[in-house]
């Protein structure tokens, strides 16, 4: 027995190097882009190409004063446009995703297995290809090229809502609701004084991957919107870079600019983190 | 029931042309100032929007709203290319486009097949002298009708390394045949070193040299399209760049991409036959060879001739949709033709402008070209001589099996000529099944 357990160990540490290894070409694979994008966005744009690709340039400071500048401030614009899209749309799909996982989790009703397998059936269809019937069912009705055509579609997001009922089923006890009912409260309040408190790591899970979907989300605003005083960020950038056959792209402020739209992004993680490690390790239990 | 989308478009056009005719009759004829005088609306302002990607063009469109209190324009700057395009088409569909929308050349028949921009003859009868027939001829596809009115164009240059031509003891080549002999000279003089490259990646470019050949892809006769975009002076545009290309000549590096403009800024890259836009797109990606690049005329098929053919350029377009046809024609016109609008697509949009006095009126050479203070002179003649040329109504796909065919041929080495069969195909097999009438 003696003998065989230090083998063991071994045996494990010998495992352990593989993942750690693994671990760290994934982390590389996913942070060279950024670091690419830091120092390509300090190069001023004689420096952008001529320079080798892993050297700082001279003109960060330049290249941020001439994005701030581009088009009397337009940048700014676009910011508070996606926050607006990823801040309300992620806090609205939330809160749908709550009332809808809740529900789905925890009232027996006609037609709630045909509804989940509906949902289930959502998730395999890629947001892309409703973009386009969207359009048009916006354009019937008025509300094409408005801040609701890019918010309204993102509302309902079958994944949300199914991560938020599997949630729901684990984090919140049956007898705890039932205990609530026996005591008088009434559903709403269940709802409210129960069930949501239970459910919030589940919910800045579904906050944060939601926010982070419309802040990256192109092609719906892109199709969206006309009015480039409405556009998101990725769609406003991307009028840089499309500048046209006889125009050449504005290469620095275009890598500027997305370098500073993922600030946010990854304030936003920064401060969540807690949060969404809780939701890690309780659904692992659970 | 064979309809087709052509007889649909010409009798839309005809509808259009009667509308316009009930309208000119309450109102003086041949005037778009006549229209601006007498608003259709009585109440407030006529709103409209208008799609564009020319930089600063929401200034200059701030001029005219501040002398024309009654018709107020929105710029809503898009981005540009096959996407805008794309876009352009689902709004209309959708039944909300812009009044108002830049559109490519190439792109334009595709509005017109899809009933999209408005017949502008009326509006347009007393502006046609202020454009070449080369350029006029890309708004009207040959037909009757004014689909836009043009605003830039892209004739095209031979745009070259003075100082290395000269370090080389290389001649400016006037001739494609003398361009590839230089291009072999080049080689054995500096290994690493290219006279050009070809590019798999700008189906453009490629059109407009063929457009120099003397090529007609489209055509319209009547009621149908005739298509040959195999024809026989594409296949020796292609054969000629396939033949250098495989003798390793040339490079193949597509334009436009860092490695590209890492050569050009290196030196390693001595030409670029290239639009009158060239100006702007080597400043910015090779600021370092300032001052030595100059421009001649492209080579010509045959010694003596003075042939060029278009790379970009667009046009204003009005929407069919638009309850303010009259105003909206009347701001395409302002914009393109009025010597103070056309000054200001100079010195803020930085285009070259498609109106002919506005080609002879510029004035100093761009910055980048300071060394070269002939530079618009020389554009002008260039711009004289480029052909006239029709583009299908299916552009799109035919520039996408450029890019197919002409990489596979890169990559297999197989003939370029094969690349142009294959792009014929494709363009009149889509054709066919968008149900378009083909001559044969």
């Amino acid at each position: 027995m003696a003998a065989i357990a230090p083998q063991r160990r071994s045996t494990r540490s010998g495992i352990g190097l593989a993942p750690t290894a693994l671990l760290l070409l994934g982390a590389l694979y996913c942070l060279f882009p950024v670091s690419w994008l830091l120092i390509a966005s300090s190069k001023s744009p004689g420096e952008l190409f001529t320079t080798p690709t892993l050297a700082f340039g001279t003109g960060f400071l330049s290249n941020v004063t001439d994005l701030f500048a581009y088009r009397d401030g337009v940048f700014w614009l676009w910011m508070g446009n996606t926050l607006l899209y990823a801040g309300g749309g992620a806090l609205l799909s939330t809160a749908v995703s709550a009332i809808s996982g809740y529900a789905l989790a925890k009232y027996r009703f006609p037609g709630r297995k045909l509804i989940f397998n509906l949902l289930i059936g959502g998730i395999l269809v890629p947001a892309v290809v409703l973009a386009i019937p969207q359009y048009l069912l916006f354009s019937k009705i008025g509300l094409a090229d408005t801040y609701w055509a890019v918010l309204l579609p993102q509302i309902l997001h079958p994944y949300s809502v199914y991560l938020a009922r599997i949630y729901a089923t684990a984090a919140i006890p049956d007898s705890l609701l039932e205990a609530g009912r026996i005591d008088g409260a009434s559903e709403g309040r269940l709802l409210g004084r129960l069930a949501l408190p239970l459910m919030v790591p589940g919910l800045v899970t579904i906050f944060l991957f939601q926010f982070v979907a419309i802040w990256n989300n192109f092609l719906l605003p892109f199709i969206m919107l006309g009015d480039d005083g409405k556009f998101p960020l990725t769609v406003g950038l991307y009028t840089l870079l499309a500048a046209g056959a006889n125009q050449p792209s504005l290469y620095n402020l275009i890598l500027t600019g997305t370098l500073l739209s993922i600030i946010p992004l990854i304030a936003l993680f920064l401060t969540m983190q807690r949060y969404w490690k809780t939701d890690l390790s309780s659904g692992a239990v659970k | 029931m064979r309809a087709t989308r052509l007889g649909a478009v010409l009798a839309a056009a005809l509808t259009a042309t009667l509308t316009i005719g009930g309208c000119g009759s309450s109102e003086p004829t041949g005037g778009s100032e006549a229209a601006a005088t007498s608003p259709a609306a009585p109440q407030g302002p006529v709103k409209l929007t208008y799609w564009t990607w020319a930089p600063n063009m929401d200034k200059i469109v701030a001029v005219w709203n501040k002398d024309h209190p009654d018709i107020q324009i929105t710029v809503s700057k898009q981005a540009g290319g096959d996407d805008a395009a794309a876009k352009f088409l689902t709004a209309a569909k959708a039944g909300n486009p812009p009044d108002l929308v830049q559109a490519e050349y190439q792109h334009l028949p595709s509005f017109i097949a899809a009933d999209a921009v408005a017949d502008l003859k009326a509006e347009t009868a007393a502006i046609k002298g202020e454009f070449g027939e080369g350029i006029w001829g890309l708004v009207t596809l040959g037909t009757e009708a004014v689909y836009a009115v043009p605003q830039d164009s892209g004739p095209m240059m031979l745009f070259y390394r003075q100082d290395l031509f000269d370090k080389h003891g290389l001649q400016v080549p006037k001739t494609w045949q003398e361009y590839g002999e230089a291009a072999r000279t080049l080689r054995k003089k500096d290994p690493k070193a290219y006279l050009g490259t070809f590019s798999s990646k700008d189906p453009g470019a490629f059109t407009g040299l063929a457009q120099q050949a003397g090529a007609q892809w489209w055509s319209i006769s009547g009621e149908s399209w005739k298509v040959n975009v195999a024809d026989e002076p594409t296949k020796k545009v292609a054969d000629f760049w396939g033949g250098l290309v495989k003798e390793g000549a040339i490079d193949d590096t597509p334009f436009f991409t860092p490695e590209w403009n890492k050569a050009l800024n290196d030196g390693k890259l001595l030409t670029w036959p290239s639009a009158v836009w060239a100006p702007g797109v080597l400043s910015s990606n090779a600021p370092k060879a300032k001052g030595k690049w100059a421009v001649a005329p492209l080579p010509q098929w045959n010694a003596g001739e003075n042939f060029s053919g278009f790379w970009g350029g667009s046009s204003v377009a009005v929407s069919a949709k638009t309850p303010n046809k009259a105003a909206a024609a009347q701001f395409a016109t302002w914009i393109n033709t009025d010597p103070k609008a056309l000054d200001l697509l100079v010195k803020e949009a930085a285009i070259y402008p498609a109106a002919a006095k506005a080609q002879a009126a510029l004035g100093a050479a761009p910055d980048y070209f300071a060394n070269q203070p002939d530079f618009w002179q020389q554009a002008a003649t260039v711009s004289a001589g480029a052909r006239g040329f029709t583009f299908g109504p299916n552009v799109g796909v035919t520039y996408n099996a450029f890019k197919d065919g002409f990489d596979k041929a890169l990559q297999d080495g197989t003939s370029f000529s094969d690349a142009v069969q294959a792009m014929h195909e494709a363009t009149v097999a889509d054709m066919r099944k968008s149900g378009f009438t083909l001559a044969s």
